[in-house]
Order: structure tokens, then C-alpha cells, then sequence
């Protein structure tokens, strides 16, 4: 289950505990467990922002926000609690990273967690994961109680007079709660509907209380930074974009997985080298760089540093790290249509562009795909999808939006191939009763 | 109402974790569910009472997470993903077997109540696709064999 892999171009930080046995708390100690979170007690907060800052460490989650920044917008004074919370709702298609710190990793975790709160002045964290993952789940609870237990979580932290709890919290299934501010409605007991903002989290979050909100794979990464050093941390990626990044292969390579590759790595080299090319001997069509949401790319268009800036420039993003790869075997329409399935599926109907939009771009694909389209569907699709686009509280809309403007832009001799009644090039579908 | 001792344990200690009562609410539900096989009425109630919503207010949660449900399911809930990752590496055809294996569609329940077939979104198994949970448990890699041998394991089991 969630095998590991490995690739000698692999620089192990987050996932260099993978394996050894680290979710067992003695085991994490003889690895250099807490010993991050024992140095930051002895910093101050500003000393503790510094360090990620100096880090160039930037979300993981999707949207590559700098770390350092984010926590340094949390007001000093609040009458509220403040909150840190984790976000674990690993939702995104082609993301499948988070689970492997969860397994193997989880004390790593708490320990990001811990310093977030002392870096803002909080005491509570919680730890939210999908309820999907609830073998993950049952780790993360093992782990927290255990650090209680030795007096790492607590009233009384270390032995520091300082205070700092935190809790594991399960979702139900809900792809849009990774979003943050759903994410905070969820955790109120709530349906998983976005905020408006401003105000922003780090200001108004949970429970009205000042709230830092960060992706797993970014709170595992904060224990390294501060026993490497934040410029140690930086150094290994690319300017602006500190660090490494779980990258997840999926799709048609031959050696799919996990793989921890510096920030920066070449997309071209990591698909052919790293994931060992195309599955089957097959051509590459195409390459979905950052999980489904965001814009396609062409086989041309790939030989470019897999950064945040980079990928940026290129016209799409780095995303969450899932890198899903397309050979020539696959049908552009249909991989857009179950694509649109899925975001009709997860869009919580709060915003119209994205309810209605998402919901035509399905009926309008799936009619396409099954060869009752017309040539007005296909600027139908662009149409939409460009309406969509940043007229949405969160951003699922946008999510939805990018991989069909994209893919109707750089496909679109594909999506004509199945006008006329000729119907899907690459399977036999059954034809719509309505045309 | 009362519940399993596990869970009332459960309950109370996560009532400790939040400044609201409200929060314990999502978790609360699916882990009664998973007791319970699906959310009663009588549960939907009581868990109301406890936390002094509205039963509307609870319903309205519950229809929003896709795990939950007001509706019996089987003892095995085969949940195949067929999003783009696992779809590009023939979730189709493994789906397609765990149809034929069961006899049942999506959303369906074979007659003794002992399956019930789903087609889900991403369950986070995006490099090991095709991939199915059956309740919480993942299976990875799958090809429509490998499918058809799993579920006859839980056929096994549930004798």
C-alpha cells in the first residue's frame, strides 16, 4: 500500500524519515525528533518567522504562498485565541503526498505544527485529514497521544512553562474543504462553504480567533528549516522557491510515485528520468504539471524547471505536485469531461459561475465526447470556462475554469475530430439520446 | 440516546479538543455511521439534541460530505476511483469488474445486504491507480483480476 520509491536525484528532507520507522516516537527521537521544536522554544518569534522567511519555503498546498509571510500577518495582541491549523484534506486529483507523511512521518508534523504556534503566539493546533484516510488518521492520533504522553504536547511543553496542544480532526469527503476557508467552516462543525475575504484567516479564522493555515507537506518541512537553517533550506531550490517538494508521478509513466526532487528539477527530465518515461513504450501527449486544476502543457512545452515561478512564466502552475502524465492513447475530451465531472461534483453551489459553469462544461463535453456536438460547443467551452475564471469566492471555480480553457486552446483539433456524428476518435461511446 | 462505549468515549474527549460544541459535529457523524452502517434518524436526532442544533442544521451537513449518508449501505462499501489519475491507468475496466463481480451498479447494494458499489472521486492513491477503498482499507494497483480476487477475499470473509 502507497508503496516508496526512490531515484538517485532524490534530495531527501520531508521524506527522509520515509521507512525507518519514524511514526514510533522513540525511533523519530533517534532522528533528530523535537529537537527543532526544543530550539525554537529557545528563539523568539520573530527569530522563528525569520528563519522560514530566510527559507524561501512557500505552500505546499497549491498556492505557493511564501510561509514567513503568511505567519508574520497574525497580529502580535488578539483578544481571540489563535489557531494553527494543518491542512491534511489532500483532495486534489493527482495528490497523493501528504499520505506518505502522515505514514511514515507524523511526529513531523506535530513538531511543524508546534512551531507555527510559537512563531504566532498560539496554543491549539489541530491536525485536519480526510476522512478518507483514516488509517492515517489512527496514526496521527497514536502519535499525538504519545507526544502528551512525554510532555512534548501540553501545559507544560518540554518542561518550558509553555503551553501548546493540538488535536487530529477528520473530514467526511469533501474535495472543496481544502480550501482554506471551507476548510475552517468544516472544522466549525459546518457544510464546507468558503468565506469571503478579506478578512483574512490570519487576521478573522477559526472561530474568529487570528489562524495560520498550512498544507502538511509545508508544516513537516518547518522542523528541518529550523535545525538546517533557513539559507541551508533555501539553498537547495531555485531563487524565490526554497527548498524540495514531493512530487507525485501519475498517469502513463513506467515508474509512477512519490519522489522528493529539488525545487527547480527539470519537468522533462523528472518525467523521463525519474518516472522512467512513457508508460508502455507509448508518445507523450500531453502534461498536467500540478494537479488537475491547473493548465495543460504540450510535450514542447515541458523542458522547463519544475518551480513555482517557472511553471508560472510557462503559463500554468506548480500546483500541489502532482504531475500527471497523458500518452497518445488518451482522449483529451474525455480526460476534460471526467475532469468536469469532478468539479461538478465537489463545486458546494455557493457561487453561480461555478455551479452553473461547471455543470454546462460537463453536459456540453459529454455530449462532445459522444460525438452530438457542434462546432458552437467548442467556443461554448471557452466561453464558459473564461466567465468562470476569478468570479468565484474560492477557488474551485478557477479550478474548473484552467484545464478547459487550456485544454480547448492547445487541443482543439481534437475536440472538431468528434464533431459531425463521427463521434470519439480513440473509443466507441454511446451516442446522447438528445442532440 | 446512547451509543457504543467506544464511541461515547470517543465523543467526550473530543468535545474537550474545541472551544464550540459544534466542531466535534463532522467527525461525530461519519464515526457513528461507521457503527451504525448509516445515519438513523434517531441518531440524526440525538446528535441534534447533543449539540444543540437544529435536526435541519445536521441534515444540511451531512448532505454536504459525500461519506455520509442517510441511506443503509452494505457491510462492504467498494468505493472504485475513476478519476483522471486512475481513469489513464484503466480504472474503467476495473470498474467495470467490480460491477460484474457483485452484480450491482453504481450506488447499489447487492441483494444480502453484504456489498454495496460506488464510484468515487480521488481517494488520494493518485501513483498507485488504479486504486479502490473498500470501507477504509486501500487497494492499489489494481487490474480487473486483481479486482475481482479482492472482493472475493471479502466474499470470504463475510461468510
Amino acid at each position: 500500500m502507497a508503496e516508496l520509491v526512490s531515484h538517485p536525484d532524490e534530495v531527501k528532507v520531508v521524506s527522509r524519515r520515509f521507512g525507518l520507522g519514524a511514526a514510533n516516537l522513540d525511533r523519530y527521537l533517534e532522528l533528530d525528533g523535537y529537537k527543532a521544536a526544543q530550539k525554537a522554544l529557545q528563539m523568539t518569534p520573530e527569530a522563528i518567522i525569520a528563519e522560514v522567511k530566510a527559507s524561501n519555503l512557500r505552500g505546499r498546498g497549491g498556492a505557493g504562498f511564501p510561509t514567513g509571510m503568511k505567519w508574520s500577518f497574525v497580529p502580535k495582541e488578539s483578544a481571540r485565541p489563535k489557531y494553527i491549523l494543518c491542512n491534511g484534506d489532500e483532495s486534489e486529483p493527482g495528490t497523493c503526498k501528504d499520505r506518505l507523511i502522515f505514514e511514515h512521518d507524523p511526529h513531523a508534523v506535530i513538531e511543524g505544527v508546534m512551531i507555527a504556534g510559537l512563531a504566532v503566539g498560539s496554543e491549539q493546533g489541530y491536525i485536519y485529514l480526510r476522512g478518507e484516510y483514516r488509517y492515517l488518521i489512527e496514526i496521527m492520533e497514536r502519535a499525538v497521544a504519545d507526544a502528551y504522553e512525554r510532555g512534548f504536547l501540553g501545559d507544560n511543553i518540554f518542561g518550558s512553562g509553555r503551553r501548546f496542544h493540538a488535536a487530529v480532526h477528520s473530514g467526511a469527503g469533501a474535495y472543496e474543504v481544502g480550501e482554506e476557508s471551507a476548510l475552517m467552516e468544516s472544522l466549525e462543525g459546518k457544510r464546507g462553504v468558503p468565506r469571503i475575504r478579506p478578512p483574512f484567516p490570519a487576521v478573522i479564522g477559526l472561530y474568529g480567533g487570528p489562524t495560520v493555515i498550512n498544507n502538511a507537506e509545508t508544516m513537516a518541512n518547518v522542523p528541518h528549516i529550523l535545525l538546517g537553517g533557513g539559507e541551508w533550506y533555501a539553498g537547495l531550490g531555485t531563487p524565490k522557491n526554497g527548498g524540495t517538494r514531493l512530487f507525485c508521478l501519475s498517469g502513463s509513466v513506467e515508474r509512477p510515485g512519490v519522489y522528493e526532487l529539488p525545487l527547480g528539477y527539470n519537468l522533462k527530465k523528472m518525467i523521463y528520468e525519474v518516472g522512467g518515461g512513457i508508460w508502455k513504450g507509448r508518445q507523450l501527449k500531453a502534461v498536467t504539471p500540478g494537479g488537475s486544476s491547473v493548465p495543460i502543457l504540450k510535450p514542447e512545452e515541458i523542458d522547463i524547471p519544475a518551480d513555482f515561478d517557472s511553471m508560472q512564466k510557462a503559463g500554468t502552475f506548480l500546483g500541489s505536485g502532482g504531475v500527471i502524465v497523458l500518452d497518445n492513447r488518451t482522449c483529451l475530451v474525455k480526460y476534460l469531461l471526467r475532469t468536469e465531472s469532478f468539479y461538478q461534483h465537489e463545486s458546494c453551489g455557493w457561487c453561480i459561475p461555478c455551479r452553473e459553469g461547471t455543470d454546462w462544461l460537463k453536459k456540453t463535453l459529454k455530449r462532445l465526447h459522444s460525438g452530438g456536438g457542434i462546432m458552437q460547443d467548442i467556443d461554448n467551452l471557452a466561453y464558459l470556462s473564461e466567465n468562470m475564471l476569478g468570479r468565484t469566492f474560492c477557488p474551485l471555480g478557477d479550478a474548473a475554469a484552467m484545464p478547459a480553457i487550456s485544454i480547448v486552446k492547445k487541443f482543439r483539433d481534437e475536440f472538431e475530430a468528434h464533431l459531425d456524428g463521427k463521434g470519439c476518435p480513440f473509443e466507441e461511446v454511446e451516442q446522447l439520446a438528445v442532440k | 440516546m446512547e451509543f457504543s462505549a467506544k464511541f461515547e468515549s470517543r465523543f467526550a474527549a473530543w468535545l474537550t479538543h474545541y472551544p464550540i460544541k459544534r466542531s466535534v459535529l463532522v467527525p461525530s457523524l461519519l464515526y457513528l455511521q461507521d457503527e451504525l452502517g448509516y445515519l438513523t434518524d434517531e441518531a440524526i436526532r440525538e446528535m441534534a439534541a447533543r449539540l444543540e442544533l437544529t435536526e435541519l442544521e445536521v441534515r444540511g451537513v451531512i448532505s454536504y460530505y459525500s461519506m455520509l449518508t442517510t441511506k443503509p449501505r452494505g457491510r462492504y462499501n467498494v468505493q472504485v476511483c475513476t478519476n483522471i489519475c486512475c481513469m489513464l491507468r484503466g480504472a474503467e475496466e476495473v470498474f467495470a469488474a467490480a460491477k460484474r463481480k457483485l452484480g450491482v451498479g453504481h450506488k447499489q447494494t447487492t441483494e444480502d445486504g453484504m456489498f454495496s458499489l460506488e464510484e468515487v472521486e480521488c481517494i488520494g492513491a493518485c501513483s498507485w491507480g488504479p486504486a479502490m477503498q473498500v470501507n477504509y482499507d486501500f487497494h492499489e494497483n489494481l487490474t480487473p483480476e486483481k479486482t475481482e480476487q479482492v472482493i472475493e477475499e471479502y466474499k470470504k470473509q463475510a461468510q
